[in-house]
Order: C-alpha cells, then sequence, then structure tokens
C-alpha cells in the first residue's frame, strides 16, 4: 500500500495547509506594522466569542455549503462546475419571483415554495451548459463561467428595467412582504432578557444547508444514481461499459449542482437582504470551489471549510472594524487559505505521504 | 452572556454616558473602496478637511460584502460614533433597517432614496443632471468633430442620470451633435475596469469621438488615460481630476461629496436629521471643475456659456430633465 492512513488525508493535510497560511498571513501582517498575534485576536472575538459574531459566521458559512456542494456533486462526476456565481444569481431570481408575487400565507410555506423555485432556476441555468458539454462536449469550465456573465447581465437587465420599483434609485426589487420574513437565529434563540445573535444574519436556513449536506451524502454514498456519478467520475469509458449513460450523468449531475448553488440565494436574498439586488452571490460560488476542494468533496469536509471560511470573513470585517487595516490585506488571507488548501493541495500532501511511507518502511523492517 | 459581550456593554455604555463631547463620526465608504479617485474618495476628502480645520478624529470602513453594510452600521451606532454618515445608495435600505434601534444615533447617506425618512436619518442628494448639463455644453463646444461621447460604469439608473445630462447639455447647445453612450458592464467590476474603459474610449475615438466624458469610478482612470494618450479631451467625474492628465482634462463634473460630508460631520449630534436634502447648482453642490490645469482649455466664451446655463437653470429657465422622471431621457436612447 502506497497511501498514507485515511484520517491523515482528511485532517492532517488541510490542517498543516492552513497553519503555513496562518504562518504566511502573520508575516504579511508583521510586515505592515501590526502585531499578528493582536490581529488573530481581533478575529477570534468578533467571529466567535459573541453570539452576534457567531451569527455572521454562520450566515456566510451558510452561503458557502450551499455552494460547496454545489461543486462537490459536480467534482464527483468529474465536472468543474464553476458557474455557482450566476446560478446562485439566477437563483435569487427565482426566490423574488416567488417571493414578490405570490401572496404566501405564511413563512414555513413560502421557505418551501422558494426553496423549489431557487433550486429550479439554479438548475436551469446549470442545464445550457451541460447539455452542450452532454452532446456538443463544449467544456464545461468555459461554458459554466460564460454562463456567470450572462446571468449578471440578465439580472442587471430585469433589476433596471423590470423589477426596480418606481423613484428607486437601486437597482434592487421592491423589499419581501413581511409575510415572507424568515426567522432569523435572533427571533429563534432569543429569550425576552437575553438577546442572542442580535442584528445578525443567520436564520433558518443554516439548518437547510445542513439537511442539504445529508441529502448529498446519502445521493453519492447510498443511491444508485450516486454510484452511477461516482463511476462516471472515475472513469468514463468504464461507466459507458457498465451501462450508464454519459449525457444522462452528466446533465444529472450539473442539475443537482446548479440546484444547489440556487439554493443559496434563500440565505443571502430571502433571509438576509429580503431583496434581490445586484451581484447578490458576493463571489460565493467562486468560494464554494475552495470549500469543495478543501472538503476533499465530502459533505462533513464541506460543512468545515464552510465554516472557516465563514470564519474568515466574518474576522476578515472585525479585523477591518477596529484595526484601520486595508481591506485588500483581508483579501489576501483569504487567498493564502485558498492557495494552501486549494491549489497548492499536493505542496503538503507529497512530503507528508513520503513521511509517512518512510516511518511504515522502518517499522516493517 | 459571555464576558465579551459584557465588556463590550459596558464599554458601548461608557462611551454613550460619555455624552456629546466625545462621540467621533464615522464613514462609511461603499464597496468602490476609499481611494477610488473619484465618489468615495471625496467623501474621504471631506472627512480630512474636517480633522484638519477642527482637530476631530473618526474612524472610517470600506465594505467588502452587502452583508456587511448592516453589520457596520450597527457595530459603529453601538460603539457610539455619531453621526454615521454613508456613501452610495445601497446604504439606504440597510439604515432604515437598523434606525429604529438606535434612536440616538444620526444616519447620514449620500445618494441614497427612501419613501418615509426616519427622524434620525438625513438623506443627502445630488443633482447631477444639471452638473452634468454644464459639462455637456462645455463638451458640445469643444468638440471640433460634432461627437461626444461618454463612458459610464456600471449600467444603473444613477449613471443613465449622469449620461441624460450630459447628452441634453450637448444638445443644447449644437442640436446636430451625435452623443455616443456607453456602459462598462453590468456588474460591479464595472467600477474598476480601466482597461475596458480604454478599449471604450478608444472605440468612441473611432466613431470620431474628441470628447469623453468618464463616470465611471476607476474605469474612468482608463478613460482619461486613453484620452490624453490619443490627444483629445476628456471630461472627469466627482471629484477633480484635472490634474491626472494636465492639458487633456478638459473639466471634471463636480460633486461636492466632500462638503456633504465636512459639513455633516461640522454639525455631529446636532445634525438636522429626518429629512432629505438635494443639493444642485444653486447650492453649489455640483458644478465644473476651473483650475490652473485646465484654464487654457476653457476659452472665455465656453465660460460664458456655462455660466449662462447655470443662471438659467438656477433661475428655472432651463429644466434639466432627470432620468428619474419617467425612467427615460428625452436626449439619448439607452
Amino acid at each position: 500500500m502506497d497511501k498514507m492512513p485515511a484520517w491523515a488525508d482528511a485532517v492532517l493535510v488541510p490542517l498543516i495547509s492552513i497553519l503555513i497560511a496562518a504562518v504566511l498571513s502573520a508575516l504579511v501582517i508583521a510586515a505592515l506594522g501590526m502585531n499578528p498575534f493582536e490581529a488573530f485576536r481581533l478575529m477570534v472575538e468578533g467571529a466567535l466569542m459573541k453570539s452576534s459574531g457567531w451569527g455572521y459566521t454562520l450566515y456566510y458559512a451558510t452561503n458557502f455549503i450551499f455552494t460547496g456542494l454545489a461543486v462537490s456533486v459536480a467534482f464527483h462526476a468529474k465536472m468543474f462546475n464553476i458557474g455557482g456565481e450566476g446560478q446562485a444569481q439566477i437563483g435569487g431570481l427565482g426566490v423574488a419571483l416567488c417571493c414578490l408575487f405570490i401572496p404566501w400565507p405564511h413563512w414555513s410555506l413560502a421557505l418551501i415554495g422558494a426553496t423549489i423555485s431557487a433550486a429550479a432556476f439554479g438548475a436551469l441555468w446549470a442545464y445550457v451548459p451541460a447539455i452542450l458539454q452532454a452532446k456538443r462536449g463544449s467544456h464545461i469550465v468555459i461554458t459554466t463561467i460564460m454562463f456567470n456573465f450572462i446571468a449578471a447581465a440578465l439580472i442587471n437587465y430585469i433589476l433596471v428595467n423590470i423589477l426596480r420599483p418606481s423613484g428607486g434609485m437601486e437597482p434592487a426589487t421592491a423589499t419581501f412582504p413581511e409575510a415572507v420574513h424568515l426567522p432569523t437565529f435572533q427571533d429563534m434563540f432569543s429569550t425576552a432578557d437575553n438577546v442572542l445573535f442580535r442584528g445578525s444574519p443567520a436564520n433558518i436556513t443554516f439548518f437547510i444547508a445542513i439537511l442539504a449536506c445529508i441529502a448529498v451524502w446519502l445521493l453519492i454514498w447510498r443511491t444508485r444514481l450516486g454510484y452511477e456519478i461516482r463511476a462516471f467520475g472515475h472513469s468514463e469509458t468504464g461507466a459507458k461499459y457498465a451501462g450508464i449513460s454519459p449525457v444522462r450523468i452528466t446533465v444529472i449531475s450539473m442539475l443537482i449542482s446548479g440546484a444547489l448553488a440556487g439554493l443559496m440565494a434563500i440565505n443571502a436574498t430571502m433571509g438576509e437582504a429580503e431583496r434581490l439586488v445586484l451581484n447578490a452571490s458576493e463571489g460565493a460560488g467562486f468560494i464554494g470551489i475552495a470549500v469543495a476542494l478543501m472538503g476533499r468533496s465530502h459533505p462533513l469536509g464541506v460543512f468545515l471549510a464552510a465554516l472557516l471560511f465563514g470564519f474568515l470573513y466574518q474576522g476578515g470585517a472585525e479585523l477591518a472594524f477596529w484595526a484601520n487595516i486595508p481591506r485588500e490585506l483581508i483579501t489576501v488571507i483569504q487567498a493564502l487559505v485558498i492557495l494552501f488548501t486549494g491549489a497548492l493541495d499536493n505542496f503538503v500532501r507529497w512530503p507528508l505521504e513520503r513521511l509517512f511511507l518512510a516511518t511504515r518502511k522502518k517499522g516493517t523492517a | 452572556m459571555t464576558f465579551m459581550q459584557k465588556t463590550l456593554g459596558t464599554a458601548a455604555a461608557l462611551a454613550l454616558t460619555a455624552g456629546a463631547a466625545l462621540a467621533d463620526p464615522a464613514l462609511i465608504y461603499d464597496l468602490g473602496g476609499k481611494f477610488d479617485k473619484s465618489f468615495n474618495e471625496a467623501a474621504f476628502n471631506g472627512a480630512e478637511r474636517w480633522v484638519k480645520e477642527t482637530g476631530g478624529s473618526y474612524r472610517d470602513i470600506e465594505m467588502q460584502s452587502e452583508a456587511q453594510r448592516e453589520q457596520a452600521l450597527r457595530r459603529f451606532a453601538e460603539a457610539g460614533f455619531n453621526p454615521v454618515i454613508t456613501t452610495g445608495f445601497s446604504f439606504a435600505e440597510p439604515i432604515k433597517n437598523v434606525a429604529s434601534d438606535y434612536p440616538d444615533t444620526k444616519f447620514v447617506n449620500v445618494d441614497g432614496f427612501l419613501p418615509e425618512i426616519p427622524e434620525n436619518v438625513s438623506l443627502i442628494s445630488f443633482q447631477e443632471h444639471q452638473g452634468s448639463y454644464l459639462v455637456g455644453v462645455l463638451a458640445a463646444m469643444a468638440s471640433e468633430t460634432g461627437t461626444v461621447g461618454f463612458v459610464g460604469g456600471m449600467d444603473i439608473p444613477l449613471i443613465r442620470h449622469f449620461a441624460c445630462g450630459y447628452a441634453q447639455g450637448a444638445k443644447a447647445t449644437n442640436p446636430d451633435i451625435n452623443v455616443i453612450a456607453n456602459m462598462t458592464g453590468t456588474t460591479p467590476a464595472a467600477w474598476n475596469d480601466p482597461v475596458k474603459g480604454s478599449e471604450l474610449a478608444k472605440a468612441q475615438i473611432g466613431q470620431g469621438a474628441d470628447v469623453i466624458y468618464a463616470a465611471a469610478g476607476g474605469t474612468g482612470l482608463g478613460v482619461l488615460q486613453t484620452a490624453a494618450d490619443e490627444g483629445i479631451y476628456s471630461i472627469g467625474v466627482d471629484s477633480n481630476q484635472n490634474y491626472l492628465h494636465p492639458g487633456s482634462v478638459l473639466t471634471s463634473m463636480l460633486k461636492r461629496v466632500d462638503n456633504a460630508v465636512f459639513e455633516a460631520m461640522s454639525d455631529g449630534e446636532n445634525l438636522e436629521t429626518g429629512k432629505m436634502t438635494t443639493l444642485g447648482l444653486a447650492e453649489d453642490g455640483v458644478g465644473y471643475a476651473v483650475d490652473d490645469n485646465n484654464a487654457d482649455l476653457i476659452s472665455d466664451e465656453m465660460t460664458a456659456a456655462a455660466e449662462e446655463a447655470k443662471q438659467k437653470i438656477i433661475d428655472g429657465e432651463i429644466e434639466v430633465v432627470s432620468y428619474y422622471e419617467n425612467d427615460s431621457c428625452p436626449a439619448l436612447d439607452f
């Protein structure tokens, strides 16, 4: 056996990667004349030491769980869906239409309706690149990224020319009616004399994200379709030989992927903004790629990686509030984490693998 | 309740009870960023002028995501900053959402619009179409080819509003003039894409434009650069950008966000709220910039025409149609 143990692959590699990223970030912060320990303390305090900080961390994490799962499902079929951004924005359109034009009696019904609508719109937006890939061989990376721009242009057109309330300066829809207001963590967990999660945007969608994690796990490892997706991902020719239709698997896995990306909109559009604004996805579609890479395309890994990125987002915001650092620095820190956990994965894995093999040989000799 | 909450709560309570003298203003920039050489930077310049003149201090922050808007407002309000000043129309809704939770804090927003203005909120809007009309007049007079250009940032109503005033001014001066208007894009990236701005400027020059007005944030820098390289005139926006390429930047459409921020900070806690202030030509809220860098480019005749138009707009003899009135422009199709 020339592999390192599974736990090392799943836990040790990402941990060491994060550590390297943290050390490099500390060096950058120190180079700018700030105390890196103080900066780290600010991030932890702001993101994890108060319930309202958690409220933001979990809000961002919810977005990243959805987009991370979206990328993961496509990964299992060896497809690189980098269109999460566009699919999430179109999902937002689905949510907005659903919330604005259907008179929902209660938020719970609206949530179900919006979930279906967001998933359907997101899936629809992934369908065209999927069918182009399956039938015409147009590379999915190219088509999905192009569809991001088409989605942005479409949303812009619709917001500026159709859905914008008259007199409004901002390209955004009207605020959704009160009846579709989703319960936030503040509504759910606060008592009269102890307000928790004050003002933070985390809402009930977080639990839908957890359900989505479980559903994706069941789908990939416990159903026939999941088996076919994985078989197709491992070897297209092998899958064909076993009677699995490449066209069908390509389209279905992309539809699921698009639907998951679209679901992000119930968190950002229905839960937080309560109206559709421009660029509602805010790059979460791209962060999803890093989250999926770091989480090894496993729902549990995606969940943990999403929490980490949620922490980076909220901690970064706190750093900007109280430390007076340029906002570009926060982007640098986030980029370092993405670089080491995603792109430079083998940078850590290979030496570690060699180390493990060396110790094992010694043990058996 | 955690220890942090307690200490923060105490700190916030202290800051509040410490009274008027201790409350510093806070300034929140929109996604474009503090140093966009344009809209947000004008706010920064106003704040810096206030610091220089009064010796006061303030705190500022740049936004990175939509969810941070409300968060930033709440954090500053809780920490006792007053007034909390924001730039960009996207802050109007978040302010509406948080204002009632912090009745003692005054919120100021530049560019925003709310149908009902909460009691502790002050909105400041500028008559950009009036200022754009004047630079349109100047552009039409400076143009020898009879074609002038406009490069906008993101295709949103605000930018159409700029373009519309510009086209009206140009056409009022020369009815046969050809106005070419292009938008850089449909995503926020359009505010910071100087390369695309440069390409659009080149395309417009190819169609004969010899004066180009850029209302596009950071993208405009590419337009101004290309205009200077190609030897034509450009017009800057928001801040005075004449100094960027002396001899090529014909003038800049000034939007005195700096004055608005300066005054809000000077008023401090005595700021009048619950209303919308509209700053136009009459209030010197908008205008065109003339300084040493472009004095040679603006002839006496041009100055006379611009000043005459300005006076007529103030007197109501000329009515510059706002794009917002019915979401369309009489002088330009989008």
